[in-house]
């Protein structure tokens, strides 16, 4: 042990300090850039302008919608099916769980081809069926529910993982039981009894579907809208500097965003729990 | 779905264990999977179908075949295709030798609050770098970069929109995905067997060769599959960055598409697209029952 320990010792601080290095330097050196522009010396004219330029407000407005809808969304359709699967119906869950892996096999460009695909069949076979409506209404730029119907399903894997992570922790059956007995109905047994409990798994899908939507480019982009990411694709043809500006905040925030949900995670009473049952072998 | 979900309640209904089975479990399923078969199978069926089919331009006839298919698997699709899986493979690979080791790091660090952080970063940066990941680059190592002009890599060559400099990029969120693929095997690694290896005079190295190794060995390369399979599947990055000067699959999907090139490419692109879904499969073939086998040794 001995003859190891300058070595021993010497490796952990080298790779944590070079993959910090791999991973701080590209996010510093876009903050310079941003500051410093060549022949204008210091300027915070990138990060002033932002607000007022055409489109930002509009677009972030738009991604922030489309998120919030889509978290309903998926929320909606994952917590009574998870829960559901923890009460009974074994014979579901590897269904459930397929169904919610199946998007990790659609890679999201081969997903938006084939949504291109079904949109196009509206004014192609159905222009004259009530449900050529539905299709114009799909995607109405104001606010595309196409969107969000794509977003939910690209979150679907994501947000099944946090919720059965967080179902994981808890004693569902049980719950439902005593809420039961108590005289209470299903629904209300999952609204009092299971989802407080859930709340930090709640939260973490929900922040995870966020960052997803906000960060989406492919399938919007394809399909024509212009939701936030594909503005800062759009505007930085013209105005490099404040495409990067936007660029570094939105990655800054979304981390921030999610290292405080790390952060109340740690701290709620079912995550400590869970922490101290795991560590009991 | 619907009718196993029929035959569940039905069952749930039989006298025996009348109160354990009556939960209205089953049909809390099924907007979820109404939901999917519809948002997702639709696009789905789409896009396989338009895959399938060959269109005449000339008389506007259809029909089934494997022109499409054909068709992608050539030429320009067929470099792209190549390029997208050199690509991939170069890039998870040197993600999975440098992952672990950071993983390692940060798995045996004390410092709770370096391991949270760490592994929070990681799950942000492995899923959502995308567009503003590949704007901070160019502003890092582009052509103006703020690295590349003070340091003058321009004139040894340096360029950002090329193979390496993709891999460069692809990097940032594959070597955090690694971190989190890998970090719960680490975590599973008990000291005892350290201890017995040492105990039975093993050095540091015989410890790593034949013990952690061997059973890290299904995360590790469970990992190194979905590594590829989401360098694979990357569009915004590239497309923000190089725009078509590295031939990818993702890239030439969207342009065929919106008939960037040639017109009438759309059955094509969907070919493309059942392509890729092919290798993502694979790659999930691959990846699940590793990750099953891996998880033996976490509990």
């Amino acid at each position: 042990m001995a003859g190891l320990t300058p070595l021993t010792r010497a490796w952990r601080p080298a790779v944590l300090g070079l993959a910090g290095l791999y991973f701080l330097v590209p996010l510093a050196a876009s903050v310079v850039f941003t500051v410093d522009v060549p022949g204008r010396g210091l300027t915070f004219d990138a990060y002033t302008r932002i607000i007022g330029t055409e489109g930002f407000l509009t677009s972030l407005l738009l991604s922030l919608g489309l998120a919030a809808a889509t978290i309903a969304v998926v929320l909606l359709l994952l917590v009574p099916a998870a829960v559901a699967l923890r009460l009974g119906a074994p014979r579901l869950r590897p269904v459930v769980e397929a169904v919610c892996s199946l998007p990790l096999v659609v890679p999201p460009i081969a997903f938006v081809a084939g949504i291109g695909t079904v949109l196009k069949w509206g004014p192609e076979h159905l222009s004259r069926t009530p449900l050529f409506q539905t299709f114009v209404a799909l995607q109405n730029p104001d606010f595309p529910v196409v969107l969000v119907l794509a977003y939910a399903v690209m979150a679907l894997p994501f947000a099944h993982r946090a919720l059965d992570a967080g179902l994981r922790a808890v004693d569902v059956r049980t719950l439902v039981e005593a809420a039961r007995s108590c005289g209470a109905g299903p629904v209300r047994a999952l609204v009092t009894a299971v989802l407080p409990n859930l709340r930090g798994a709640l939260m973490n899908a929900a922040f995870l579907t966020l960052a997803l939507v906000l960060g989406e480019y492919t399938v919007a982009q394809l399909l024509g809208f212009r939701p936030f990411a594909v503005w800062i694709v759009n505007v930085s043809g013209s105005q490099a500097q404040m495409s990067v500006a936007v660029s570094v905040l939105s990655l800054l925030v979304t981390w921030v965003l999610l290292l405080a949900l790390a952060g109340a995670g740690g701290r709620t009473p079912g995550a400590r729990r869970a922490r101290t049952a795991k560590g009991t072998p | 779905m619907t009718a196993s979900a029929t035959v569940a309640v039905a069952a749930g209904q039989a006298p025996a264990r009348r109160r354990r089975r009556r939960s209205p479990a089953p049909l809390a399923a099924v907007p979820l999977l109404v939901f999917t078969a519809i948002a997702f199978g639709v696009p789905a069926a789409a896009m396989l179908d338009g895959a399938l089919t060959t269109g005449d331009p000339a008389t506007g006839a259809t029909a089934y075949g494997t022109g499409n298919l054909t068709a992608s698997l050539q030429g320009a699709y067929r470099t792209a295709l190549l390029g997208s899986v050199e690509l991939s493979a170069t890039a998870a690979g040197l993600a999975a030798l440098l992952g672990l080791p950071l993983a390692q790091a940060v798995v045996s660090s004390r410092s709770r609050a370096l391991r949270e952080a760490v592994l929070t970063a990681s799950s942000v940066l492995a899923n959502f770098g995308g567009v503003p990941l590949a704007f901070a680059f160019v502003a890092t190592l582009g052509n103006s970069g703020v690295l590349t002009r003070r340091l003058g890599l321009a004139e040894h060559g340096w360029s950002l929109y090329s193979f390496w400099g993709l891999v460069l990029v692809y990097l940032y969120f594959l070597v955090p995905l690694m971190v989190l693929t890998i970090a719960p095997a680490l975590d599973g690694l008990r000291t005892q067997w350290r201890e017995a290896a040492r105990n039975n005079g093993a050095t540091t190295l015989q410890y790593w060769l034949h013990v952690a190794l061997p059973v890290l060995a299904p995360s590790l390369l469970g990992g190194l599959v979905l590594l590829f399979g989401s360098a694979f599947a990357a569009y915004a990055t590239a497309a923000a960055m190089v725009g078509s000067t590295v031939p990818l699959v993702t890239l030439q999907i969207s342009d065929a598409l919106s008939g960037n090139v040639l017109v009438g490419q759309e059955n094509v692109a969907l070919a493309l697209s059942l392509d890729m879904v092919v290798v993502a499969g694979l790659v999930m073939a691959v990846h699940l029952p590793l990750q099953r086998r891996s998880s033996r040794w976490l509990d």
